[in-house]
């Protein structure tokens, strides 16, 4: 008889934690929904020519903002991006024999990946705007943020040459290429999708960033930044400063912004996915 | 001189390699040059202020004319923030990816998934606008007992929302690398869908999940735009859910206008309390997993 | 050596008690072995006894593996392949290899061909267009993708994928070509197309092959060599091993008693 009474507490014990799980989904969605419906339903409305485009007088403007953006991306990736690729390469291809060797470079940026952002923006506003003079800056801001995608890239990039079968690299290498020649004609290319989903991730990481650029670009809302020496600001510390400052409608809108840019950069990261799956094998690498 | 002459490629291939390695240091030389720069900064000023009154003091006043540079208040409103958001969120994100692994039908797992992936690239700022203006009006007007609506409280509800696709996505991973051999196995000898799930495969999971804990852990440790937005700012010794205080993370991101020379240390200072926790984080979860015979 | 037509003298190899370990494991044991130009080889016996090691070693392919170490000459034309100053792209130029599974690099057909001649040099279109369409013929299978020249090589059937593959090595101009149990994955029709197309190869090229299947070995080798755990038993034209094995050993792998 007991037997029977706890078995079925048992049995319904469970039963009811299947229940806190489906409540538990419920939760996550509606959380996660509701932040972008939010941001949606708040901001659209208030996305205006002047907000997006115009100039920083009585009313704001995130044209500066988004100019500083595109400008840290391009120094944070062309920063990044050669050298992580060139990091993985050499961990993948080339150190197969130095095993303390590997594990340093890998406890190396294991590390780095664990630094939390505002850490990297007190490194930043110590080495950039103050030992090397150039004070608030988009160039101190976009070569912090590189080092903090570098973990991300090179990561990501060995993943993408692992998976590229050793048979390719032995079809290559009994055909008489060497091993410069077999990672840029063989390993790479075969490799290309994954690496350029990385650098597309890696961007999207470097727009939403936020903690570093409060440290080391100033925060400049309105002003066009000229040069990668000007201070300024991007999207995402717009947000924070139009919130802290009493503008929240544009704080909203820009929200909306940021979250078409992001949303954009993952959809380019799915289409170059499929764009590859057609173009394989079509014109080839030599 | 033909560009596949040999003794180019030679040299080709030696040169190569050298970049290769180069750019390979460069990670280790990156680390290396943080390491020193805080430390540098860091290290001589916990000297001078003294370790234990640096650490453990709840009085942090770097503008005052007797300037105080106590970051305990700090410390524990970090680990309060870190702790319940944690709980919160890792809790519900594990329990909702055994819902999607086993309790939701197939067809829409993939689709279920792919939005929640998305939802992990919403940026950190974008949660701290929705928590100053939906979070915390709420918590001040209907849970709040001193009206107040900024604090740890409001603070760990935003982060655990930031950490559920985190959560929700490795645990996931992980219950579906465990062999199906074990939930089958565990049908055949009577128990019912619910008990093989949560008595035999979650705990076979574990490692996976494990991984996915430090990893929101991390996160809630180093959130900062989000966390500023709605936890006061006020460096006051954290006595309530419901009252103005500081991180660790914005002790620093707040601190970036007081700039005296003797703030800015402390400022690193902080800088390192935070790069510590955040390393014996990190270690200790490498070497549990290193411990359990390299399951990841 | 800084040419890259340079040749082996003649494409005869001759292994002198080449010994190989895989760290503390001894793969090969003093093996010795003559293979005479302009004929076919085959290496008979049963599975992991090192026929396949060998045949790596003849191309330095083993090179390309961490705790490997060599004792022993291997002399192609009577030059030493593992002196220092042997150039391994070069050896491979003009030692090719086929692999027991298709490896087609996820280029283009042509692309795929056009590799090797590229790696050494050949820039020309219509060098490299000479080149491909006469090693594609060689492969008999000019025919089949003449018109889907740019088309992925991965598209191809195995056979095809397979004959892709000798096509490929056979761009580069090798004087030996070895062939690692290439017929071992396809169905008998590729198989036969295949062994069709290395009988007339032989005469071009030396040919060293490893299999598995003792009625290839009898129907294509002018001689044959039977590995037993990493040693070479016997070897002789192949109607004296199969027909008058001096070997016991031998007997029973050729009658099927083991193996």
């Amino acid at each position: 008889m007991s037997d029977l009474k706890a078995f079925r507490r048992s049995r319904n014990f469970f039963a009811s934690l299947k229940i806190t799980s489906m409540v538990a989904l419920g939760l996550s969605l509606v959380a996660l929904v509701s932040i972008v419906l939010f941001v949606l339903i708040r901001g659209t409305g208030n996305i205006t020519f002047q907000l997006l485009f115009g100039r920083y007088g009585t009313s704001p403007s995130i044209w500066p903002a988004f100019l500083g953006t595109l400008l840290l991306i391009a120094v944070a990736v062309g920063a990044a991006a050669p050298i992580g690729i060139a990091s993985a390469i050499f961990l993948s291809e080339y150190a197969e024999r130095d095993f303390w060797l590997i594990r340093c470079l890998r406890i190396a940026t294991e590390t780095l990946a664990g630094i939390p952002s505002i850490v990297y923006g007190l490194f930043g506003y110590l080495v950039f705007v103050v030992a090397c003079g150039w004070g608030y800056s988009l160039l101190g801001g976009g070569l912090t943020l590189a080092i903090m995608i570098l973990p991300l890239i090179v990561r990501s990039t060995e993943e993408s040459l692992l998976a590229v079968p050793m048979a390719l690299r032995e079809g290559s290498y009994a055909l008489g290429a060497g091993k410069v020649r077999t990672i840029f004609a063989v390993v790479l290319p075969s490799a290309s999708e994954g690496i350029l989903t990385s650098l597309i991730l890696a961007m999207g990481r470097v727009v939403s960033e936020s903690a570093v650029l409060i440290m080391t670009v100033g925060m400049v809302v309105n002003i066009v930044p000229v040069s990668p020496l000007s201070a300024g600001t991007s999207l995402a510390l717009d947000i924070y400063y139009f919130a802290s400052f009493g503008y929240p409608e544009e704080a909203s809108a820009t929200a909306v912004v940021l979250l078409v840019f992001v949303l954009s950069l993952n959809l380019l990261a799915f289409l170059l996915a499929r764009l590859f799956e057609r173009k394989k094998g079509l014109h080839g690498q030599s | 001189m033909p560009i596949s002459s040999l003794r180019y490629r030679a040299w080709r291939e030696k040169a190569m390699k050298g970049l290769f390695f180069l750019s390979a240091a460069f990670s280790l030389l990156a680390l290396g040059a943080i390491i020193l720069y805080l430390f540098a900064n860091g290290l001589p000023f916990i000297a001078k202020i003294g370790f234990f009154s640096f650490f453990f003091s709840t009085t942090w006043a770097p503008l005052a004319t007797l300037p105080q540079y106590g970051i305990f208040s700090m410390v524990l409103a970090t680990l309060y923030v870190t702790a319940l958001s944690v709980a919160i969120g890792a809790g519900i994100g594990l329990l909702a990816a055994i819902c999607l692994f086993r309790f939701v039908p197939s067809r829409f797992v993939t689709p279920l998934r792919w939005l929640i992936d998305l939802l992990a690239g919403i940026p950190s700022v974008i949660y701290g606008l929705f928590g100053l203006v939906v979070i915390v009006p709420f918590i001040r007007d209907y849970v709040s007992a001193n009206g107040m609506g900024y604090g740890i409280l409001s603070a760990s509800l935003v982060l655990s929302i930031m950490i559920l696709p985190t959560m929700v996505s490795v645990s996931y991973d992980a219950l579906k690398a465990v062999s199906p051999l074990y939930y089958e196995g565990a049908l055949a000898l009577g128990a019912s869908r619910e008990e093989a799930t949560f008595k035999i495969v979650l705990p076979a999971a574990k490692s996976g999940i494990f991984a996915g804990l430090v990893l929101s852990t991390g996160r809630a440790l180093g959130e900062t735009m989000a966390v500023i937005m709605v936890i006061g700012g006020s460096p006051q010794l954290p006595v309530s859910l419901t009252e103005s205080v500081r991180t660790l993370t914005a002790n620093i991101a707040m601190g970036a206008n007081e700039l005296t020379s003797d703030a800015l240390s402390a400022l690193v200072a902080t800088g390192v309390v935070l790069f510590v926790f955040a390393l014996i984080l990190n270690l200790s979860f490498s070497f549990l997993r290193g411990k359990e015979g390299g399951h990841v | 050596m800084d040419n890259l037509d340079w040749a082996f003298p003649s494409s005869a190899v001759e292994v002198k008690d080449l010994t190989l370990h895989y760290g503390p494991y001894e793969a090969l044991k003093r093996v010795s072995l003559k293979a005479k130009a302009k004929e076919l080889t085959a290496l008979i016996g049963p599975s992991g006894c090192g026929k396949s090691t060998f045949l790596r070693s003849l191309n330095r392919m083993n090179d390309l593996i961490v705790g490997c170490k060599i004792e022993g000459q291997v002399l192609i034309g009577g030059v030493d392949i593992y002196a220092k100053k042997m150039d391994v792209s070069l050896l491979r130029k003009r030692v090719g290899m086929v692999f027991q599974k298709p490896n087609p690099f996820p280029m283009s057909i042509y692309d795929n061909i056009a590799f090797a001649p590229r790696t050494f040099g050949i820039r020309k279109k219509e060098e490299l267009d000479a080149i491909v369409i006469a090693s594609l013929r060689k492969a008999s299978i000019f025919e089949e993708v003449k018109d889907r020249l740019r088309e992925s090589a991965l598209a191809l059937s195995g056979g095809q994928q397979q004959r892709l593959c000798i096509a490929r090595a056979l761009a580069a101009s090798p004087q030996i070509l070895l062939l690692d149990e290439p017929t071992s994955a396809l169905d008998p029709i590729s198989t036969a197309k295949i062994e069709d197309l290395l009988a007339v190869l032989k005469s071009t090229v030396t040919i060293i092959i490893v299999t598995h299947n003792l009625q290839q070995a009898g129907r294509i080798a002018d001689t044959t060599a039977f590995f037993l755990l990493g040693e070479i038993v016997e070897s002789g034209t192949t109607e004296d091993l199969f027909r008058r094995p001096k070997d016991k050993r031998t007997e029973n792998y050729i009658t099927g008693r083991f193996g």
